[in-house]
């Protein structure tokens, strides 16, 4: 069974932990500029949305690359970036739709997310449950579990 | 060691910035934030100095867990000598620009000297500047934020700066950072003003690093956070309600200041607290939209809120339709019960425009209270203030507040707090403040630590120097009888010993509701040294305490200012729990300076000097 990072913008509250865990994992510093998932604050609403790469089966930023430095694991799904063979040319960045593969400068490669080979640290640091790693099949459980809910307590028309 | 190790040192005078190493060995005795940058004020500064001089300093610090994953490690202090009190001010703010400053590898910002002309300073990691500031000079915080935004090329810059109540020197002038996170109290604002910087602006890609050990830190944050999660008043209370939580309960114990402090419960208590922000208004929406967590904060007591777009003071005015910012309890009280005003939007406005413009809502909503009082007794009349100054009006509130902020007319007079204006027309005993600084929201009468905690408290009244709020009505960590001055002395000195510690580490206070020291202690020991054992963090707290006191003595302070306005010892509280009680300061007061190893005036041993290494 594989497993897909879940985003629910509606419990975000703009801590910013899941930015500090990334960032903690991958580079050993609390710093989010080096975050591979970015929460967006928007402002006259009062939303925060955390935003990261959802792991697209055809995933354009693999098939742009011209040395194959991004392959899938098979674990997870995840579509990894070989740093070693990655030669910071920045084509997936252009192909991907969603921003979401992003040029480092300090280290001339790209990154993206990778969810941490199946223990997205993000995931485990959300303390409001914005971010959760579920059943891929089943994102939407929680969602029509509310809407059941309703369901359930409504009387009979 | 996780603070970053360097301080930054600007010279406005000279319009240079320079990189020092951080004192390390200040870091240990100090720790951070408040302690440190005190420490590195009264080691620099003549206790005596004008504080809107270009003599006085300004410093702008981080704490060793600011930019780490403790829960709430993103907070930041504005450290000077206030121009409200004369006395050593210290105002704190969470939002993300502290955490910034350190990822961009500066423990703090020392601000010294006075620009010439308006200028700001930006910060991209190493590199600092000093940039002209002339087209944001007479705009607010959030005109300046946009602008820095777009004007560096870079959204994801972090601006703290003043609005026009700093610029015209207003004298509880905040620094405001995201909008809508203060440093809010004791006129650090008005300081900034004074030395023409309007803002400081920064962006960090370096990182916070070097944690000592960081699978312990990681391991150990993650149990605190758990705790605070579980706690009733961190997990659930503070998230669902914010600080607003407390409006009816304080209300309800006859602790609401209302009226100039005139009264103990404010009859329209309920219509201004957070049961009213949650409930639907008449266009069908509620007041609040949503919570807000500041950096690495797990609790997110934030609010924030729409303002009905049909309310009179908002009418024609979309920018301020957006969702922004507030109430938190102490802007509702100050704006609220203090003038008597129980009309919730008009809060939201006055909140709106003490953010916009920077401005301290508690100072602000407090010193119109007095303003009314002395229009309610005579000495001032409509002719003089331009407004109908009568208590309980929402309109007054919000013509106050924008001409405070803007300083027109009467607000100009309104801008230089309640300790200048009731004097000024011959009532200095009808202002509500120790040390000129104005309460906030808890009538020591019926709170009778609280009326210690002012009295004594290093930056004048305020209750973020000891909470014992929550010892005294919550029960945290253990229940004391509100209305006793038995053992206030031993509890007020533990709880701002402790406070010191927490304003010094880069986390929020609001945390000790759930964690003590014992809880910041292992993770500042991960994170820094293992010389932060419990017992060393109470020695440093104390030791913080003493040194800002030490400043004030040196200042010209003496027990004489360690005293409370004359209504609270003789007036009796007229109704609630605390029905016929004044409070009891003359006799804590003594005691307390017992406890702390003072001399009979309040001023430090040489014993005392010497076990704090002082």
């Amino acid at each position: 069974m594989q497993k897909s990072l879940h985003i629910n913008p509606d419990k975000c509250t703009g801590c910013l932990q899941c930015e500090m865990a990334c960032s903690f994992e991958n580079y050993g510093t609390f710093n989010t500029s080096k975050s591979r998932i970015k929460v967006f604050d928007f402002h006259h609403t009062g939303r925060k949305v955390p935003y990261t790469c959802t792991q697209c089966d055809e995933a354009w930023c693999l098939h742009a690359c011209p040395v194959e430095a991004i392959k899938i694991d098979a674990a997870t799904g995840a579509k990894v970036v070989i740093e070693d063979v990655c030669v910071g040319c920045k084509v997936c960045t252009i192909a991907c739709p969603f921003g979401t593969v992003n040029y480092v400068q300090d280290t001339g490669k790209v990154q993206k997310c990778d969810l941490c080979g199946g223990e997205p640290a993000c995931a485990e640091a959300c303390p409001t449950g914005a971010i959760t790693y579920v059943d891929a099949s089943w994102t939407g459980l929680d969602r029509m579990k509310q809407w059941a809910d309703k369901l359930g307590n409504q009387t009979a028309a | 060691m996780s603070w970053a190790g360097k301080i930054l040192r600007v010279n406005l005078t000279q319009g240079t910035c320079t990189s020092e190493p951080l004192r390390m060995d200040w870091a240990r005795d100090y720790l951070g934030q408040r302690g440190l940058a005190t420490k590195y004020f009264v080691d620099e500064v003549d206790p005596k100095v004008d504080p809107l001089s270009a003599d006085n300093k300004l410093i702008w610090a981080t704490g060793p867990l600011t930019g780490t994953m403790a829960s709430t490690g993103g907070r930041y202090s504005v450290i000077t000598k206030g121009p409200l009190t004369g006395a050593i001010a210290c105002s704190n703010s969470g939002g993300y620009w502290g955490a910034e400053l350190k990822m961009a590898g500066w423990d703090m910002v020392i601000v010294e000297g006075k620009s010439a002309k308006p200028v700001y300073l930006s910060i991209v990691d190493d590199r600092a500047e000093l940039r002209d500031a002339a087209h944001l000079w007479g705009k607010t915080v959030w005109h300046t934020e946009e602008t820095l935004k777009k004007e560096l090329q870079d959204p994801l810059t972090r601006v703290s700066s003043i609005g026009r109540a700093g610029e015209n020197l207003v004298l509880f002038a905040a620094v405001v950072n995201d909008l809508h996170r203060a440093a809010g109290r004791s006129g650090v604002g008005a300081v900034a003003g004074s030395k023409n910087l309007k803002a400081i602006a920064v962006r960090g890609t370096r990182g916070v690093g070097n944690i000592r050990d960081a699978k312990a830190f990681m391991k150990v944050t993650a149990e605190k956070k758990k705790i605070l999660h579980d706690h009733p008043v961190t997990g659930q209370g503070l998230p669902t309600y914010g600080t607003q939580v407390l409006m009816n309960v304080i209300n309800e114990t006859g602790s609401l200041p209302t009226r100039n402090h005139r009264d103990v419960q404010f009859e329209g208590a309920s219509k201004i607290s957070a049961e009213a922000m949650l409930a639907k208004r008449p266009d069908g929406k509620s007041h609040l939209v949503t919570n807000q967590a500041c950096f690495g904060c797990t609790i997110a007591c934030g609010r924030i809120s729409k303002i009905d777009e049909k309310h009179f003071s908002v009418v024609n005015k979309p920018e301020y339709w957006g969702a922004s910012g507030g109430l938190e309890y102490e802007a509702a009280w100050a704006l609220g019960a203090a003038p008597g005003v129980n009309d919730l939007e008009a809060l939201q406005y006055a909140n709106l425009l003490c953010n916009e413009d920077g401005m301290d809502p508690i100072s602000f909503g407090a010193t119109l209270g007095a303003a009314m009082e002395l229009y309610d007794l005579g000495l001032i009349t409509q002719e003089q203030t331009g407004i109908d100054l009568k208590f309980g009006s929402a309109e007054a509130l919000c013509r106050a507040a924008e001409m405070t902020a803007r300083g027109e007319g009467f607000g100009k007079e309104l801008g230089q707090g309640s300790k200048r204006l009731t004097a000024k027309y011959g009532r200095p005993d009808l202002s509500m403040s120790v040390k000129g600084q104005e309460f906030p929201a808890y009538d020591s009468r019926g709170i009778q630590g609280m009326g210690l905690t002012y009295a004594t408290s290093n930056r004048g009244a305020c209750h973020l120097r000891s909470y014992t709020v929550a010892s005294e009505i919550l029960g945290i960590p253990v229940k004391t009888d509100p209305l006793a001055t038995d053992g206030k002395p031993e509890l007020v000195k533990a709880f701002q010993d402790a406070t010191a510690v927490f304003d010094s580490s880069g986390t929020c206070v609001f945390t000790t509701f759930a964690w003590s020291l014992a809880d910041l202690a292992p993770q500042l020991q991960a994170a820094c040294d293992e010389a932060f054992t419990l017992e060393n963090l109470n020695v440093v707290g104390e030791r913080i305490w003493n040194m800002e006191r030490d400043f004030n003595n040196r200042a010209g302070f003496t027990r004489k200012d360690d005293d409370l306005p004359s209504r609270l010892k003789t007036e009796a509280a007229k109704v609630g729990p605390a029905k016929g009680l004044v409070s009891g300061i003359d006799k804590m007061l003594p005691e307390y300076y017992t406890v702390r190893g003072w001399d009979s005036e309040g001023r430090l041993t040489a014993e005392t000097r010497s076990r704090l290494g002082l």
